[in-house]
C-alpha cells in the first residue's frame, strides 16, 4: 500500500482477469464550494437509474468554500448500502489532498486525476488516468466564472465511459438535478459531460476492472435524504407549529419542510397557512415555543443537534414534569462548537434519555432509514401526545444529510392520534377534572387545551410541585405520588413504542445490537463473519427506548451480545445496563466507532473477531 | 336598627359575570407587595371589560412577580415556565391558537437579566400579548441582590449600592419593536386601569413597566423603586381616558387639549395634555422623552408609545382563523394523492 511497495499492475482487458461488477466504492475528491455536488448526485443516480443498488455520503467539512470535501458512492449488487471503508475507483480533483487520497489506496484501485497532478508517478501499482479539466472547459463554457462548476461535470462523462455507464442515464439524471427550470445550465452541463466522454474515447485505454452493469433491483426505488423524508413525515403526520435555530445537520430538515408546506398546506380559498414557522433565535427559544404550543394543543416541533439539545435540558424538564406533549427530532453530530460539527456520531443516547435534572426519563426513536424517518415522525407525534411529553427522534448526520436508496413512503394508515384531551361537552357531563390523576391506572392524565369555553376548563401548569388538581404544593406525598404516577406513565409507554427487529438464528451463541445508521455495517458484518469465519450471529436492531422485553429475551438467548455504538463511552450499552438484570450486563460486548465517518462493516467484524478471538 | 336591607342586585359586567369570578387564588405574597395591587388591577380591567376569562391564557416564568398569574383569572389556563422564557412559550401558545388573549406576568430579573434575549425577539416579532413587568429592581425570592433594572447609585437594604446602569425596558421596547409602550406605578391605581384596558383592547404586544416597590427588600431610604421615592419622582405624562369600542364615546374634550389614538379593535385612546403636547405616535419623541427623564431623575409615566398600524406576528405569518391546534385532520394530512406526487418526483 505505501509508494515503496512497487507492483506493477496487470492492464485489464476484456477476457483477461477479472471483471468487477457492480460491486465496488468510486471516491470524488473536491474542494468544497466547487459546485461538485451537482456531479456526484447525477453520477449517483445514473447508477440507480440503471437498476444497481447504490449509495452515496457526502463527507464535508464545515465550511463554505475551498477545503477538502470526499463524495463516496458504493455500488452494490447484493444491495450493501452502508460505507465501504476501501476505495477502488477515485476521482481525484484536490490537489490538496490528492497524495495522500492516492497513498491510502488498495493495490489495483482506479485513479482519475486532474493531469497537472502527475499523480500517475507516485505509484505503480494503481490505473491512472490523467484528464486535463482545465483544458476541456474552456470550449464547452465561455463564461469563465462557471468554469469551476462546469468542470466537474467533465468527470462524470470520463468515469461514466470506463465504467460503461449508460449516457442516456447521465443526461436523464443531470437533467433532473437541474429541473425544467435550468434547462439552459443543464445544456451546458450535459455538453461538459459529452466533453469528457469524447476526451476519454480518444485518449484513454481502460485497464481497470470496474464495471457497472444494468440490473433491475431500483425499480420503483426512490431516492431520499433522511431529513427531507422526517421533513415528509411531519407533514402528513399534520405538524401545526415547528421552530428552529439553524444548526448542522438538522438545518435542511427543516427547510425541506417549510418548501413541503409551502407547497401542500396552505388554504386553497384562504391562502393561509395551516402551520406556523419561526426560525427562534436560539434553541432554548425554540423548546420554549414548541412546549407552548403542544400545550395549547398544536403538534408542534423543532429540530436540532447535540448542541441545541443542551441547551434545550432547562425546558425538557419542565416539558416532562408539566406533561406537555413535544417533539424533538434529534440529527445526532459529532461536539460542541467547531468540534467536528460536519461528521456523524451517535452522541445524544444517553443524555437526551435523561436530559434535565431530578429524576427524568424520555422517550426515543431510533429510525435507521428515510422510510423510517417518514414512519416514525408519525410515531413521535402520536406517542407525544398520547403520553404527553417530550419525545425525541434520534436521527444522524449520515442519514439525514446523505442521499439514500428506498421504497416509497406508505401513506399513513391511522388517523391522527390526539391523546386525551377533554372537550367542553366532556367537562359538562363530568363537571370538571383533576388535571393530574390517574383515572385509567396507565399514569396519562386528562388535559384542557386553553380557550376551551368552561368555566372549569382551566388550570394552572408549573413544574414538579403540583398535587393531581394541579395545585400548587410543596407536600413530600403529593410529590411522591406524582413521581410514581409519571414512572407508570414511563412503564406504560413501553407497550405503545415501536418493537425492535429481531433475527433469531437457532444456530447462533452471539447476538448483534444496534440502533439507528448503524444497521447498515451491522447486516454487512453479519454476512462478513459467516461467510469469512463461519460465525453464526442473531441480531436485533433497536427502535425505541424505553426498550420492550424483547431486549431481555435476546440477551438471555445469547452467550455473548456485542452491542455496536457510535461513539467512545458504549452509551447504547450504557443505556441498556441501566435496565437488564446482572446475568444479562454479564453477557454484553462492546463493539465502539467514533472517527465521525459513518460506520463501515469492516470495523464492526474486525472487532468481533478479535473479542471472538477468530 | 332590625331590619335588614334586601340583598342589591349582583353587580355583573357585560357578559354576566361578576368582579369575583375575575378573581384568582389567594396571594402568597408579602402584604403591601406592588404586585398584589396590579393583580387587582388586572382583575377589574378584565371584568369591566367583560373578557370571557377562558379565552385569556397567563404566562410567567420565575420570580416573585411570575407567582401572580396564580392570583388572578382562575377560570383562565396558566403556564409558570422556567425562569426568563416565558415569551418563548407564550408564542408558542399564540401560535397554536391565534383567539387566545395573552398576558405575561414578569419581573424586572426575569426580563431584563435572564430572560432579556427572549424579550427583545418578542418585542421584534410583535407577538399579540400583554407583558407586564412588575418592576421593583431587586431580587426578592431569592432574597434581594440587584437586578439589571436597579438605578445607577441605588442601595440595597444592606448598603450595597449599584454601580451599572439600569437596562430602560420601556427604550427597549420603543426601539425594538412593541407596538404599545407605557409605564405606571403599581400604587397609581387609575392610570394604571386605564393603561392595562387599553392594552387588552390592543392587537399587537403591549409592554407595560410598573414600577412595584418591593416590601422585603427595596422599601427603604436609597433605594429608587421605594413607595417615597415614587411618590416623590413620577411624573405623568398626561392623563390617560380609555374608551372601549362597545362603549358610547359622551366625553367632551376642549380641542386642543386631547389626542384620540385609535385601537384595532375601535377603541379609543385619549390622552389629555397635562403640561406637553404629548404624541405617542412619535417614536423619535417618545424615546427623547426617555432619554430626558433619565437625566432629570424623574419616572416618566402613562403611554409613552402606540402603534396601531403594525401587523403582529400571527398576522405576519399568515396563519389561518381558526386555531392550528384544533385542525381537523384532512386539514393537516395532505392526501394520499400528494404523498403519490411526491413520491414520483423522488424517482
Amino acid at each position: 500500500m505505501s509508494t515503496t511497495q512497487v507492483t506493477s499492475v496487470e492492464p485489464f482487458v476484456d477476457g483477461h482477469g477479472k471483471a468487477v461488477v457492480n460491486d465496488f466504492s468510486i471516491q470524488v475528491a473536491t474542494v468544497n464550494g466547487s459546485g461538485s455536488q451537482t456531479a456526484n448526485n447525477v453520477l449517483m443516480r445514473s447508477i440507480f437509474q440503471m437498476g444497481v443498488p447504490v449509495s452515496g455520503k457526502n463527507l464535508f467539512p464545515s465550511n463554505i468554500a475551498g477545503l477538502p470535501t470526499w463524495f463516496t458512492i458504493r455500488a452494490s449488487k447484493h444491495g450493501w448500502i452502508g460505507r465501504k471503508k476501501e476505495i477502488d475507483f477515485l476521482v481525484a480533483m484536490n490537489p490538496e489532498t490528492a497524495q495522500e487520497d492516492v497513498a491510502k489506496l488498495e493495490p489495483g484501485a482506479a485513479v482519475v486525476y486532474d493531469e497537472p497532478l502527475k499523480l500517475n508517478t507516485l505509484r505503480s501499482d494503481l490505473h491512472f488516468y490523467a484528464v486535463p479539466f482545465d483544458k476541456l472547459v474552456g470550449p464547452v463554457c465561455p463564461e469563465a466564472k462557471l468554469r469551476k462548476l462546469v468542470r466537474n461535470m467533465i468527470y462524470d462523462g470520463v468515469v461514466g465511459w470506463l465504467l460503461g455507464i449508460e449516457f442516456d442515464e447521465i443526461r436523464k439524471a443531470l437533467f433532473k438535478q437541474f429541473g425544467p427550470k435550468k434547462a439552459k445550465a443543464a445544456e451546458m452541463n450535459w455538453n461538459a459531460v459529452l466533453a469528457g466522454r469524447d476526451f476519454a474515447e480518444k485518449n484513454l485505454v481502460k485497464t481497470d476492472p470496474f464495471r457497472i452493469e444494468r440490473m433491475d433491483q431500483t425499480a420503483g426505488k426512490i431516492i431520499i435524504d433522511g431529513n427531507a423524508a422526517t421533513a415528509l413525515g411531519c407533514m402528513f403526520a399534520g405538524v401545526t407549529v415547528v421552530t428552529w435555530y439553524p444548526i448542522t445537520p438538522s438545518s435542511s430538515l427543516v427547510e425541506s419542510l417549510i418548501g413541503y408546506l409551502k407547497r401542500f398546506r396552505v388554504d386553497k380559498e384562504t391562502g393561509k397557512a395551516t402551520y406556523a414557522v419561526v426560525q427562534a433565535e436560539d434553541e432554548i427559544a425554540s423548546i420554549g415555543m414548541v412546549i407552548g404550543a403542544g400545550w395549547a394543543g398544536a403538534r408542534a416541533m423543532t429540530a436540532t443537534a447535540g448542541p441545541g439539545i443542551s441547551l434545550m435540558s432547562e425546558f425538557v424538564g419542565l416539558g416532562y414534569y408539566a406533561e406537555v406533549p413535544a417533539v424533538v427530532f434529534d440529527v445526532q453530530r459529532v461536539g460542541p462548537s467547531t468540534g467536528l460539527p460536519t461528521r456523524t456520531m451517535q452522541g445524544d443516547l444517553l443524555k437526551n434519555a435523561v436530559l434535565s435534572h431530578g429524576d427524568t426519563r424520555h422517550p426515543m426513536l431510533f429510525p435507521s432509514s428515510p422510510e423510517e424517518c417518514f414512519t416514525m415522525a408519525g410515531t413521535a407525534f402520536d406517542l407525544a401526545e398520547h403520553f404527553q411529553t417530550p419525545v425525541f427522534v434520534m436521527t444522524d448526520l449520515d442519514l439525514g444529510m446523505n442521499n439514500w436508496m428506498s421504497d416509497p413512503f406508505p401513506y399513513p394508515e391511522t388517523p391522527i392520534a390526539r391523546g386525551k384531551v377533554l372537550t367542553e361537552e366532556d367537562l359538562n357531563r363530568l363537571n370538571g377534572f383533576a388535571r393530574y390523576a390517574d383515572v385509567d391506572g396507565d399514569g396519562i392524565g386528562y388535559r384542557t387545551l386553553p380557550g376551551t369555553k368552561h368555566p372549569k376548563a382551566a388550570y394552572f401548569t408549573r413544574g414538579s410541585g403540583h398535587n393531581e388538581k394541579a395545585q400548587y404544593t410543596e407536600r413530600e406525598d403529593d410529590y411522591i405520588n406524582n413521581m410514581d404516577r409519571l414512572s407508570r406513565k414511563f412503564e406504560t409507554m413501553r407497550q405503545h413504542v415501536p418493537k425492535p427487529e429481531v433475527v433469531l438464528n437457532e444456530k447462533a451463541s452471539v447476538g448483534l445490537i444496534c440502533c439507528g445508521t448503524s444497521r447498515y455495517a451491522c447486516e454487512e458484518s453479519r454476512d462478513q463473519l459467516l461467510r469469512e469465519y463461519g460465525l453464526e450471529t442473531s441480531y436485533l436492531r433497536l427502535k425505541a427506548y424505553p426498550f420492550t422485553g424483547d431486549l431481555s429475551d435476546f440477551v438471555s438467548r445469547h452467550e455473548r451480545v456485542y452491542v455496536i455504538d457510535q461513539n467512545r463511552d458504549a452509551q447504547l450499552l450504557s443505556l441498556m445496563r441501566l435496565e437488564l438484570a446482572a446475568e444479562e450486563i454479564a453477557r454484553l460486548r462492546s463493539v465502539r466507532y467514533y472517527g465521525g465517518m459513518p460506520l463501515d462493516a469492516r470495523t464492526v467484524t474486525d472487532d468481533i473477531v478479535r473479542q471472538e478471538g477468530l | 336598627m332590625s331590619t335588614t336591607a334586601p340583598m342589591p342586585p349582583k353587580k355583573v359586567n357585560r357578559i354576566g359575570l361578576d368582579v369575583l369570578q375575575y378573581r384568582g387564588s389567594k396571594t402568597t405574597l408579602c402584604a403591601g407587595c406592588g404586585h398584589n395591587a396590579i393583580s387587582e388591577r388586572i382583575v377589574e380591567c378584565f371584568y369591566e371589560m367583560g373578557i370571557e376569562p377562558w379565552s385569556v391564557a397567563k404566562f410567567s416564568g420565575i420570580g416573585c412577580s411570575s407567582k401572580s398569574p396564580a392570583y388572578f383569572l382562575g377560570m383562565a389556563h396558566g403556564f409558570n415556565a422556567v425562569h426568563g422564557r416565558a415569551p418563548a412559550v407564550a408564542t408558542g401558545a399564540l401560535l397554536a391558537n391565534r383567539n387566545l388573549l395573552g398576558i405575561v406576568v414578569s419581573g424586572d430579573g426575569d426580563t431584563a437579566s435572564i430572560g432579556l434575549g427572549q424579550f427583545m425577539h418578542m418585542l421584534r416579532r410583535n407577538v399579540p400579548l400583554i407583558y407586564v413587568i412588575e418592576n421593583n429592581g431587586v431580587y426578592g425570592l431569592t432574597k434581594g441582590q440587584f437586578s439589571a433594572t436597579a438605578d445607577l447609585g441605588s442601595k440595597l437594604k444592606t448598603g450595597v449600592v449599584n454601580d451599572l446602569p439600569p437596562i430602560d425596558v420601556c427604550l427597549a421596547g420603543i426601539e425594538l419593536g412593541a407596538t404599545l409602550v407605557a409605564r405606571s406605578f403599581s400604587g397609581d391605581k387609575r392610570q394604571l386601569q386605564s393603561i392595562l384596558k387599553t392594552c387588552i383592547a390592543h392587537k399587537g404586544l403591549s409592554v407595560v413597566d410598573v414600577i412595584s416597590p418591593c416590601v422585603a427588600f427595596n422599601d427603604h431610604e436609597g433605594s429608587t423603586k421605594s413607595y417615597s421615592y415614587m411618590k416623590d419622582h413620577e411624573e405623568p405624562l398626561h392623563e390617560i381616558d380609555f374608551i372601549p369600542h362597545f362603549e358610547e364615546i359622551h366625553v367632551e374634550i376642549p380641542e386642543g387639549e386631547a389626542r384620540d389614538v385609535r385601537l384595532h379593535d375601535g377603541s379609543l385612546l385619549r390622552l389629555r395634555k397635562l403640561d406637553r403636547d404629548y404624541d405617542p405616535t412619535n417614536k423619535l419623541e417618545a424615546v427623547r422623552m426617555l432619554h430626558e427623564s433619565q437625566k432629570t431623575g424623574e419616572v416618566l409615566t402613562g403611554i409613552l408609545y402606540v402603534d396601531s398600524g403594525r401587523d403582529n406576528f400571527t398576522d405576519i405569518l399568515n396563519i389561518v382563523d381558526e386555531p392550528l391546534a384544533t385542525l381537523p385532520e384532512e386539514r393537516v394530512r395532505p392526501s394520499r394523492e400528494v404523498l403519490d406526487q411526491i413520491m414520483e418526483e423522488l424517482r
